[in-house]
This record gives structure tokens, sequence and C-alpha cells, in this order.
């Protein structure tokens, strides 16, 4: 085992994936514990694909990925979150429309111009190859700042996500709050996706939520396990890809699977 | 006599330029019980939105006592879906209601927990302090919603359809709960209701709201006008 992870951490592509994966996957975990109870669990998904438009559109002009698709991405974000407060038109439709539009953008601007390059399908289904040291340094910041929300603002945070009529009631600047939320998802899928997959990524944010929530019953316990759930899930997920040669996104969202299926079992096991 | 914790004058409350309710007066002294009715969209959440402070009137004047406006207002919101199933335990929902006086200040103090501990005592759910939320029967989810209420303020309380989904046996206990606090305890209650019947037995006050005031006073007198016959169910 040892003499396996000494020859994985000799390629430094495999260090740049394993960093930047797991800061990516601790913050998209305890993100998604708000967003999966705030009934926005969709949002990563739509939020890839307008992701996938984002970069498609930057990698047929040459213009830099992140520099585009960051902006583009968090302004969708913040705009799906206005579209649920509003209820004119519900968020999951919005959602579904705003993701499919963006991928069929993206999908004629690229076929336009470069034709489907590796780039592209590698934006599609990951790859271990996408992270670069920049993305790196990013991720490390998202993080900084994802962790740092969580424990000044912990109290807020659970108010905001339990109860916003309460918590507005009560002063705390809701929609502040759920536009932090908003462009710091928006951050992480746009970091993580390259590695994870346009397809894949949304599963950072659910899969560890949900697992979390079959054996916790308390919202601590529930972040805290989220957070080590999909910490310990993408390792393993990296290591099996290693070893297997299967693309890292899929392979951490099936070890996600399994984690679910686990917890599963344990609630199943406590309630008889 | 007491300085009323809340007071409306000719208020009118609305959105961008229209006003949905209009030229509203009312005052909620200590050990008031209030109850708002009226028909569905005569203005009822409009008005409550606007005594919370989540909307600016457009017009009249809505003066908060100064202890109410440091503590914020303690408010049972309507329960939303997405709570239904939702991960916390009793103790977790009922000091974030403490939040409002917190500030910018991280971590609960000493004195917040305390405050928690006591609210908790206070409606009888101190033994569910560790179970989840989710777990719970209704009457017990709203015994943790008053009981976050109360960490906020113990002076006023407000309600919004707060017997929605409840069962008759556990309405009336609900019912029992707020009556206490509200003789017992002296808290202000305010609440916004459908369940006529019950509030003609239970409050003291009664504002018929369409858009406009109908009436406004006693229980007593309201049973007499036109209003509140045809509201309570025509010929009493």
């Amino acid at each position: 085992m040892m003499e396996l992870l000494r020859e994985m951490l000799s390629y430094p592509f495999i260090v740049r994936a394993l960093t930047g994966g797991l800061l990516i996957s601790l913050c998209a975990s305890l993100l998604g514990v708000s967003l999966v109870l705030k009934r926005y669990s969709m949002i990563g998904d739509g939020l890839s694909h307008v992701s996938f438009g984002a970069l498609s559109v930057a990698v047929a002009f040459g213009w830099a990925p992140l520099a585009v698709s960051i902006p583009v991405v968090a302004a969708a974000a913040v705009l799906l979150l206005r579209i649920t407060g509003n209820g004119k038109i519900k968020s999951d439709a919005a959602i579904a429309m705003i993701s499919a539009g963006s991928l069929a953008v993206g999908i004629i601007v690229t076929s336009l111009t470069t034709g489907m390059t590796t780039d592209v399908s590698s934006y599609m289904f990951g790859s271990i190859l996408a992270m670069s040291r920049e993305d790196v340094v990013l991720s490390a910041v998202l993080s900084l700042i994802v962790l740092g929300m969580f424990i000044l603002c912990y109290n807020k945070v659970f108010a905001v996500t339990f109860d916003e009529s309460f918590a507005r009631a009560t002063g705390v600047r809701v929609s502040g709050y759920n536009t932090i939320l908003a462009v710091l998802t928006a951050v992480t899928i746009v970091l993580g996706m390259r590695m994870m997959g346009a397809m894949l990524i949304s599963s950072l944010i659910i899969f560890p939520a949900l697992t979390s929530m079959r054996v916790f019953k308390s919202f601590s316990g529930v972040i805290l396990s989220a957070g080590t759930v999909s910490v310990v899930c993408f390792f393993i997920g990296l290591v099996l890809s290693y070893v297997y040669s299967i693309p890292a996104g899929a392979s951490v969202v099936v070890v996600n699977m399994g984690a679910f299926g686990i917890f599963s079992v344990i609630q199943a096991v406590r309630r008889r | 006599m007491s300085q009323p914790l809340l007071k409306c004058e000719h208020v009118d409350f609305g959105y961008e330029n229209y006003d949905v309710v209009k030229d509203v007066s009312l005052e909620i002294c200590q050990g008031d019980y209030l109850c708002i009715v009226g028909e569905n969209g005569s203005g009822k959440s409009t008005l409550m939105k606007g005594l919370l402070g989540l909307l600016k009137p457009t017009g009249g004047s809505l003066m908060v006592s100064d202890d109410l406006k440091r503590s914020g207002i303690g408010y049972l919101p309507q329960q939303t879906p997405a709570q239904k199933d939702f991960p916390a335990t009793v103790q977790e929902v009922v000091i974030s209601g403490c939040l409002g006086k917190r500030g910018n200040r991280p971590f609960y103090s000493k004195k917040e927990r305390e405050t928690a501990a006591v609210n908790m005592e206070r409606l009888g759910i101190t033994d569910l302090r560790k179970s989840c939320y989710r777990d719970l029967s209704g009457g017990q989810k709203q015994r943790t919603l008053i009981a976050r209420a109360l960490c906020a303020t113990d002076r006023l309380l407000i309600l919004d359809e707060p017997i929605t989904g409840l069962d008759p046996s556990t309405t009336q206990d609900f019912y029992r709960v707020i009556r206490h606090l509200n003789r017992e305890e002296q808290v202000a209650v305010l609440m916004v209701s459908h369940d006529i019947q019950n509030i003609v037995v239970q409050a003291n006050k009664i504002l018929h709201l369409k858009q406009s005031v109908l009436f406004y006073g006693s229980v007593e007198d309201y049973k007499q006008t036109e209003c509140g016959r045809e509201f309570l169910g025509g010929g009493k």
C-alpha cells in the first residue's frame, strides 16, 4: 500500500490532482449540505453545464478559460438562486432550461471553430491531467474562504439553511448569504469540473450530504461527516483510478455511491 | 399604562407602486392576544411582513419599542417542506433564535445556551433536546419553533397560521401553550389565522382585514358586528 502511494506521488500531475481534488471535494461537500437542504441539489448539475458552455467559448476564442468561466458561472448561480426567490418559473425548470441552453451554445461554438478536440471531451468526462498549478493555488484559496465561512458564520449558515424567513426576521442578511453561497458554489464547480467532468461534478456536491444525512441527526454532525466522507471518497477514488487506469471522475463517483450504500445499511440496521 | 411594544398609525404596506394593505392602525401592549383574520388575499401576510420589518411602510408610521428593536421579534413562520427532513437537533434549532442578538460574534456564549435551556424547559421539550427535528411529531416541532422564537424575545410572539397541518388534539395543545405564555408570563401574542372558531375563544382582540381594517377591537364587540357574524358562519 505504502509502495503504491509512493509510486503515485512520484508523478507531479497526480500530486496536483490529489491536492486540488481533496480541497475541492471538501468545499463541495460543505456547500453541498446547505444546497441539498435548501432543495437546490440540481444547481450543481446546471452550473456544470453552464461552465462547459463558457469553457468551450473560451477555448474557441483562445481566452483564458478560468477568467471567462468563473464570472459567467457565478452570474448564472446568482440568477438561479434569485429565480427560486421570485417563483415565476420553478427552480427545477429554470435549471433544466439554463443547463441545456448553455450546453447547446457550447456544442455549436465548438463544432464551428475547433471541432470536438480532446480539450472539450475532457471537460465532459474529466481528466486527471487537467489540474494545473494555478488551479491548485485557486483551490487552496477557495477552501480557505469556504472553511472560514463555515467556521466563523456557522450559526448563520445554519439559520439561513433551516429557515430563511425566521433568519430574515431576526436581522440576518439572508440574500447576502445566498449570494456568497452561489458564488462559492460556482467557483468550486468551475475548478472541479475539468478533473471530474461536467457530467459528474455535481455528485461531489450531492453525495456526501445525502450520505451523511442517512446516519447523523444534528446539523453539525452532518457537516463534519460530509466533509470527511467526501475527502476519504475522493482519495480512494483517485487511488482506484490509478490502479485500474479508469477515469478519475467516474471512479470517485462510484466510491461515493459505495459510501452512500454503506451509510444506508447502517441506518437500516439502527432502525431495527 | 405600559408603553406599547408595537404601534401602527395609518400604515400602508405594499410592493413597488401599489399598496396591498391600507390605513392600518393597531397597537400591541404587554399581555395582549391579538388575532388578524381575513380571507385569502386580504393582505394578512403582507401586514405581517411589514410588522416584522421585512417590508418598509409606504405610508403612515410604524413604531417599535426600544427593547424589541434590540432583540428582534419572536417569529414563528409557516413550516417549509424543506424542514420536514432537516437533520438538526432540537437544541440546535432552539438556540438559533438567539442569533439576532449576536451581531457578528461567531459562537454562542454560555448565557445564550442557558436561554435556550430555559426556553426548552418552558415548553417541556428538554428531554427532546438531542432528538432530531425531522423525527418529531407536528406538535413537538411547533413547540421547538416556539422555544426558538422565545429565545429571540419573550415580549412579543408573531405567529403565522401556526395550526396549519396540526390535528385537532395537537391544535388544542398548541393553544394551551400559547395561552399559558400569554396569561402567566405576559407574552404579547399576534397571530394570523383562519381558525376563527378557536380564535374567538382564545384571543382578546381581533383585527379583521380586507385590504383595510374592517374591524379592530375586542372579541366581544366583534361578535356583534356584521362582518364578525358573517365570518363566524352567519346567523349566530
